[in-house]
């Protein structure tokens, strides 16, 4: 059974299931109160430990914080209580949170607003060695296991030994979270986003974290085809190297253009930009979370990255909310979500949000080289009222005297009718292709099926004409065309896809070198 | 014959002597051999000012006259760097205009 999702580290891990999300479990008693009283110690040593490995990463404020319960923790008046409860026969859990308890009912006392607050903070303190010790009888995960359930604290990533391999994969979590920077550093695989699928706990499965899945309870073919991919990996990272830093170019000497996908604005943080021509698509998704994102919020997003990539492109897509990645307060509950609204259909309907999104946008504009485009476009008419909406708010804006730029507009090609009868929008600004859900709707194979995961290939010939017919109305009309679906970093599809007439990918920022790497290698 | 030595300050920090304060006075205390002990009235009483744990229990707020004493090594050392970080506002003000 595969399960797809983002990766958020690359790499290939097979090994044992280890979950995550098993209940804590229970401390267990000692026999005598020396053993009793060492594995208190033992606990709030081990919480002191994990503040200052978080301080080093906290602000100022934060960091405050974190001194202050070390402080707290660090003093044995606070124990002290405790380890006599412990030496008069009470085990050490029971004896810290009777001990920290009145503490802090001495703080809920206080006649101060600013220490009655503080007794929050004895409460973390006690839960962080309550912790501690339950934590003692868990089993810690067995070497080269992926880490499965609905997310990971970074604790639980610096105490995991990951130098006999290894993986995470989560259902929710975030390529821009701390422990997908530590992964991505120390180089193991990861895969966030799969969604709450019932999955199994136990057993053997495979990570991959090039493409984005893991396989629970593999047959032998998947698993005689994990190892082939892992091993063709291993032996293309280290040939693509020296690719990375080069402009691509194929063997005829074709120039091809290579930009980045991304999620979140951090990710650019790990990129440097003279790696690629720009970002070919930037996500707005990530903006969309439990609440909906303001201006100002929006704003600051889009200028990080288009000051990061100074006169470079930045081509941002519009909200992409519905179909699999639903949004609360915005998204609505369909049957058949991927024939429902999603992408312009949801953003057309909820005015009131997108204007705020295109604020954002053309105030963004003025600081880099921004590009915007529509996703889910099916007809000429939704890009034209999409356009209306940028020139209202343009308008608007400069009635303000707001400082504003209206960038070039541009649509993703990913519903077939636009692919079948691009000449309706000969006045768009850009075409990028969306290879993942046009090839979805072609094959009408869903992509979070694993069912018909055999149909869903961009290298059918029906997408393929569809690309080449769409990459020669744009040579045609001088329309640029770009293609920003997985498929531009999959070195398998590459030849193919340059073979279609395409010259501008897209990819993820871990699939740089390797996809530089294999157009050096088509001979078109 | 230890030495001995005792003050008193004014709390004039806006919160008192609280958490990130607490963790400055506490940490000076301890560089000092002397016992030093900290109360919020002249009678008592007399806390261990090198437990960040005692010294927070005081919940003193601002306006509070701290009584501070010290016997042993460095008695009045320790005394009168104590009273100085007091009436420094613990060096919060200067920590805030560097965030800010």
């Amino acid at each position: 059974m595969r399960v797809d999702g983002i990766p958020a580290s690359p790499g290939y891990a097979e090994g044992p299931l280890f979950d995550l999300d098993q209940p804590p479990a229970a401390y267990q008693g000692k026999t005598n109160a020396t053993e009793e009283r060492a594995a208190l110690e033992g606990a709030i040593g081990k919480a002191v430990g994990r503040l200052a490995a978080l301080i080093e990463t906290a602000d100022g404020d934060a960091a405050g914080i974190l001194e202050f319960h070390i402080a707290m923790l660090e003093d044995d008046a606070l124990s002290g209580p405790a380890i006599a409860a412990i030496g008069s026969g009470q085990p050490a859990d029971a004896a810290w949170r009777a001990a920290l308890d009145s503490e802090i009912a001495g703080y809920e006392a206080s006649d101060q607003d600013y220490f009655r607050a503080r007794a929050a903070d004895l409460r973390d303190i006690r839960d962080q060695v309550l912790r501690a010790l339950s934590e003692d009888s868990e089993a810690a995960a067995p070497p080269g296991a992926i880490l499965c359930g609905q997310d990971i604290a970074p604790t639980r990533f610096l105490e995991t030994d990951w130098s006999t391999g290894g993986g995470i994969a989560l259902e929710r979590g975030s390529t821009a979270s701390h422990v997908a920077m530590l992964a991505r550093s120390r180089g193991v695989p990861m895969v966030v986003g799969l969604g709450a699928t019932a999955r199994p706990v136990t057993g053997d499965a495979l990570l991959d974290a090039e493409r984005g899945g893991i396989v629970f309870s593999p047959s032998p073919a998947e698993i005689e085809a994990f190892r082939q991919s892992a091993a063709a990996f291993a032996d293309r990272q280290g040939a693509a190297k020296p690719f990375l830093t080069e402009p691509a170019v194929t063997k005829a000497g074709t120039a091809v253009r290579v930009q980045v996908n991304i999620a979140y604005p951090s990710d650019v943080d790990g990129i440097d930009i003279a790696t690629c021509d720009g970002v070919g698509l930037m996500r707005t998704e990530f903006l969309f979370g439990k609440t909906l994102p303001d201006e100002e919020t929006q704003y600051r997003a889009y200028r990080k990255v288009l000051e990061w990539a100074g006169d470079k492109p930045v081509t941002i897509r519009t909200v992409d909310a519905g179909g699999d990645k639903p949004s609360p307060g915005f998204t609505v509950e369909e049957t058949n979500p991927f024939l429902g609204l999603r992408g312009i259909r949801l953003s057309l309907k909820r005015r009131d949000i997108f204007r705020v999104q295109i604020r954002a946008l053309l105030r963004a504009a003025i600081h880099g080289n921004l590009k915007v485009m529509f996703p889910m476009i099916a007809t000429s008419d939704e890009y034209s009222q999409a356009a209306a909406l940028f020139a209202e708010e343009q308008a608007a804006l400069a009635a303000q005297g707001v400082a504003r730029k209206l960038p070039p507009l541009g649509i993703m090609v990913e519903v077939p009718s636009v692919a079948l009868a691009p000449e309706a929008f000969a006045d768009v600004a850009f075409f990028s292709i969306g290879s993942n859900d046009l090839t979805q709707y072609v094959m009408a194979a869903a992509r979070d099926n694993a069912a018909v995961a055999h149909l869903n290939t961009v290298r059918h010939p029906a997408v393929l004409r569809l690309i080449a017919a769409v990459a020669a109305f744009g040579r045609d009309k001088g329309i640029p065309v770009s293609l920003c679906g997985d498929a531009g970093g999959d070195p398998a599809a590459i030849p193919a896809l340059l073979e279609a007439g395409l010259r501008d990918l897209s990819v993820a920022p871990a699939q740089l070198a390797m996809a530089k790497a294999a157009i050096a290698d088509v001979p078109v | 014959m230890s030495a001995s030595a005792e003050a008193t300050v004014l709390i004039t920090h806006a919160v008192g002597l609280h958490a990130r304060p607490s963790v400055k006075f506490t940490k000076l205390a301890k560089t000092f051999a002397a016992e030093v002990e900290v109360a919020v009235a002249a009678n008592g009483p007399w806390l261990d000012a090198k437990s960040i744990v005692k010294v927070m229990a005081a919940k003193a707020p601002k306006g509070t006259l701290l009584h501070i004493r010290a016997k042993g090594d460095g008695a009045a050392q320790a005394v009168k760097a104590l009273v100085d970080l007091v009436q420094r506002d613990f060096d919060e003000d200067a920590d805030h205009a560097r965030s800010a």
